[in-house]
């Protein structure tokens, strides 16, 4: 049954191209489409990527070896660690969802440069060959951890410069759409949508595409240095010919920490979405939130030498970026705040969406919180390098940002689809989520604290109690999550249709017709009022 | 369904700055790498600085920054209606670019031939701080370079499309879109020159 | 919507063109009678002076909007503060 084929709308971006089957999509270079081609290829490895990590836990089950020896894990926890980081959630949110709804958001028929969005797709698509091809090529899959450290980057035998050359590649796409994405927003707005009246989801795009194109390039430079190290021998980063590997350390976290905020910003800005529809009120304080995350692509890419703390950075530099790590706390618990508020004396609906959201904003606060402790010099010295630290990036990102991923399919997909989930299984998902997410990932944190160490194959026996209901927690986690993609897809092609605008919303995306027309409106809208401003658009 | 080819061009200016910027930075870690390691070594970065071919260097200059004239002269004349003139000074900025290139092949040459390369036994066995200078500088300047080539394909693309009238004064925004990239590869130059050329 | 095209005429930009090769010999002359470090700043000096030029009229950024402007101050502030944050580990290890 081919999606949204037998539904009563007939103009849709769903019909015939003048291409047939896959050339119709691969080669389409309407945003909705590079949207869904995005959507399906992020899942895809996100999938694999959840298999490594249910093989990681697997092993952590019990002490010593239980699966798999040492060479392994190290090459699975980077292989997860890759994925995870590259090909699906940095490329995940501004490429599916950024794609499929910023644009119609701001009253537009397509991105400022629609040829150069496809071939972004193609070079997330290439990149990724690259890196699965390394896996099975030269030396077999890197096992220097997401992170390519020198020393050991630059001597381990495994195939280290094919897959930091992937992910180069992976990189150029994020530049190109965050490139595609500032000029769209700053071009293409429609005639009264002012700055004032952008969605959220759009500020939250903005300061994405910003460090997608000022961060990017550094971890672009510092990947070609890696392989120069690799096969020229430069010794820019060896000790022995007078190199510093500090400075590599500098260099791969002035982009890769505010990495994290092309992960979590577009995450956020699905929140201040759904918060305000399903509460049935505008959203308290649109210009902080707005602000906001203006604030924190600023302020999180002054940060990053809180990753280096016991490096043997100096001390000045520790107080320095240490201060700095609780600047950028605030415009974040500004957010959380201002969601807080936005539920007070509203007219709350418990769907999927929301419930995804309200659990975001516990799990991020929770994430948000062990940072400071991490972010603190003298307690990340006990706790860095730990399992504490794999605890709080877990709750800060897959409990913060593929929570609101989550939430996002929910939310969204529907519209694209002319079809919906059922409400029942959705919840049942959730909960299972919900409760298996902590049991894995605070056990992590326990665990941290009581001195286990992150990266190691093995370890003392007094931390297996909690490692066995870590991965217990893991697999109530994935049944879970497998049950939430079964029902969400089977309701996508086999369920109910909706209407225009199911969820009540003032958005743009939800005045156009289900699924969206090609040129996205039947005559380019002329906005009258705010993204929130249900009064103002008519809803009741 | 038809492309729609919105023709914006503020935006499409925008976009190449905004992919400028990238380069920027690009190079920036670079430089980044270049200050902090001046800071550790400027005894042995002053020695092999010294050592640098100077003439190469100067030359070099001159023919970017001539280049990078003769590009935005082919803005002017395209604006102007004079579409022969602009293809011939692309044709112009090409051929400087070539020549930039040969001499960067020559200079590498007598470089290789002395023995400094990347790895090489002498930087190996030499200071440290020369090692990181003499890397530095290959990466630095063939990143340069590669960009030079990149840059004279697309300028190259960019003539053809003049000589064939589909760049003319209605609509010339790849001419100048090219002609910013250009401007760009004589920048990054600009300080390479100083930096690993003049630091004696 | 109608642009305004500014026209830069091919004398101003031949004269951009001789103050780009006047400093680059400024550049080298002061490189060879300087000593020590300093002449370091003295040429990033020069060399931001030429890089001015040429973003200002080849690059036409003295005939832009603030928008196009300010972006640039921000990119290279950004840069900027890149290498200035490193310097605090770099200078006193």
């Amino acid at each position: 049954m081919s999606p949204a084929a037998d539904l009563p709308t007939t103009d849709s971006f769903w019909n015939d191209t003048g291409r047939r089957g896959v050339a119709a999509w691969i080669f389409s270079t309407d945003h909705k489409r590079i949207g869904l081609l995005y959507l399906y290829s992020v899942l895809a490895f996100f999938l694999a990527a959840v298999i490594l990590g249910i093989l990681l836990r697997l092993e952590l089950m019990a002490p010593g070896r239980t699966i798999m020896g040492p060479q392994t894990y190290n090459a699975v926890f980077t292989v997860h660690g890759v994925v995870m980081i590259f090909l699906f959630i940095i490329p995940g949110f501004p490429g599916a969802f950024g794609n499929l709804v910023m644009p119609i958001q701001i009253g537009a028929r397509d991105v400022a440069f629609p040829r150069l969005n496809l071939f972004s797709w193609w070079l997330y698509i290439v990149g990724a060959g690259i890196i699965l091809a390394s896996l099975f090529t030269g030396g077999g899959p890197p096992d220097t951890g997401w992170t390519f450290y020198v020393p050991f980057s630059s001597r381990t035998g495994t195939n280290v410069s094919l897959a930091v050359f992937g992910v180069f590649v992976v990189g150029f796409s994020s530049i190109l759409t965050g490139l595609n994405f500032v000029t769209t927003i700053h071009r293409l707005r429609a005639e009264g949508m002012t700055w004032g009246r952008l969605p959220l989801f759009v500020w939250s795009l903005y300061a994405t595409a910003w460090v997608q194109i000022l961060a990017t390039p550094i971890l672009g430079i510092t990947l070609v240095m890696i392989i120069a190290e690799r096969l020229l021998g430069t010794g820019l980063f060896d000790p022995a010919r007078g190199g510093d590997p500090l400075l590599y350390q500098h260099l791969f976290w002035i982009y890769s920490h505010p990495a994290v905020y092309i992960m979590i910003l577009p995450g956020m800005g699905v929140i201040s979405e759904i918060m305000p529809v399903f509460s049935r009120k505008p959203i308290f304080g649109y210009k902080m939130i707005a602000f906001s995350s203006i604030a924190i692509a600023a302020a999180g890419s002054l940060v990053w030498g809180h990753h280096m703390f016991t490096s043997g950075m100096s001390d000045n530099a520790i107080l320095v970026f240490s201060f700095l790590t609780f600047i950028v706390a605030i415009p974040s618990a500004i957010k959380v705040f201002n969601w807080v508020s936005t539920l007070y004396r509203g007219s709350i609906s418990l769907e999927a969406p929301m419930l995804f959201s309200l659990s975001f904003i516990l799990l991020f606060s929770i994430g948000g919180l062990t940072g400071l402790i991490l972010g603190a010099a003298a307690t990340d010295i006990h706790v860095h390098d730990t399992q504490f630290v794999v605890g709080h990036f877990h709750y800060v990102i897959f409990g913060g940002a593929v929570f609101a991923f989550l939430a996002a399919m929910h939310y969204w997909l529907p519209k694209f689809y002319g079809r919906r989930y059922a409400e029942k299984p959705a919840i049942v998902a959730w909960a299972m989520m919900f409760v298996g997410f902590n049991i894995t990932y605070f056990s992590m944190m326990v665990l941290g604290m009581k001195g286990m160490p992150r990266r190691y194959y093995d370890y003392l026996p007094e931390f297996a109690p909690l490692n066995l209901a870590s991965t217990i927690g893991s697999w109530i986690l994935v049944a879970g999550l497998l049950l939430l993609l079964a029902n969400l897809f089977r309701g996508l092609l086999k369920g109910e249709p909706i209407g225009k605008n199911p969820w009540g919303a003032a958005t743009l995306e939800w005045t156009t017709t289900t699924p969206p027309p090609t040129e996205n409106f039947e005559q380019e809208p002329v906005v009258t009022h705010g993204p929130y401003d249900f009064k103002g658009a008519g809803i009741p | 369904m038809s492309v729609t080819l919105h023709r914006d061009y503020a935006g499409a200016k925008l976009g190449m700055w905004l992919f400028l910027f990238t380069e920027l930075l690009l190079f920036g870690g670079l430089f980044l790498l270049y200050a902090a390691y001046l800071a550790r070594y400027p005894q042995e970065f002053g020695a092999a600085g010294r050592e640098m071919q100077l003439a190469f260097g100067t030359v070099n200059t001159v023919i970017l920054i001539t280049s990078s004239l003769l590009a935005a002269m082919a803005v002017t004349a395209i604006q102007r209606n004079r579409q022969q003139a602009a293809f011939r000074l692309l044709v112009g900025t090409i051929l400087c670019a070539l020549v930039f290139l040969g001499n960067k092949y020559l200079e590498w040459s007598i470089e290789i031939g002395r023995g400094i390369y990347p790895g090489s036994e002498r930087l190996v066995a030499g200071p440290p701080g020369e090692s990181v200078f003499y890397s530095l500088y290959y990466l630095t300047a063939g990143l340069h370079g590669l960009h030079v080539l990149i840059g004279g394909f697309f300028l190259a693309l960019v003539a053809v499309r003049v000589r064939m009238g589909t760049i003319h004064a209605g609509d010339f925004v790849l001419l100048e879109n090219g002609a910013l990239y250009w401007h760009l590869v004589d920048l990054i130059w600009i300080f390479i020159f100083p930096l690993y050329y003049l630091i004696l | 919507m109608s642009e305004q095209h500014h026209i830069i005429s091919y004398r101003k930009l031949i004269a951009v063109w001789a103050g780009l090769l006047f400093l680059t010999a400024l550049t080298v002359w002061a490189a060879r009678h300087q000593v020590g470090i300093g002449h370091v700043w003295i040429s990033l000096a020069i060399a931001a002076a030429k890089g001015g030029l040429v973003i200002a009229v080849f690059m036409h950024m003295r005939y832009e909007g603030r928008l196009l402007r300010w972006l640039l101050f921000v990119a290279l502030s950004v840069l900027a503060i890149f290498i200035g944050l490193t310097f605090f580990d770099v200078l006193y290890r």
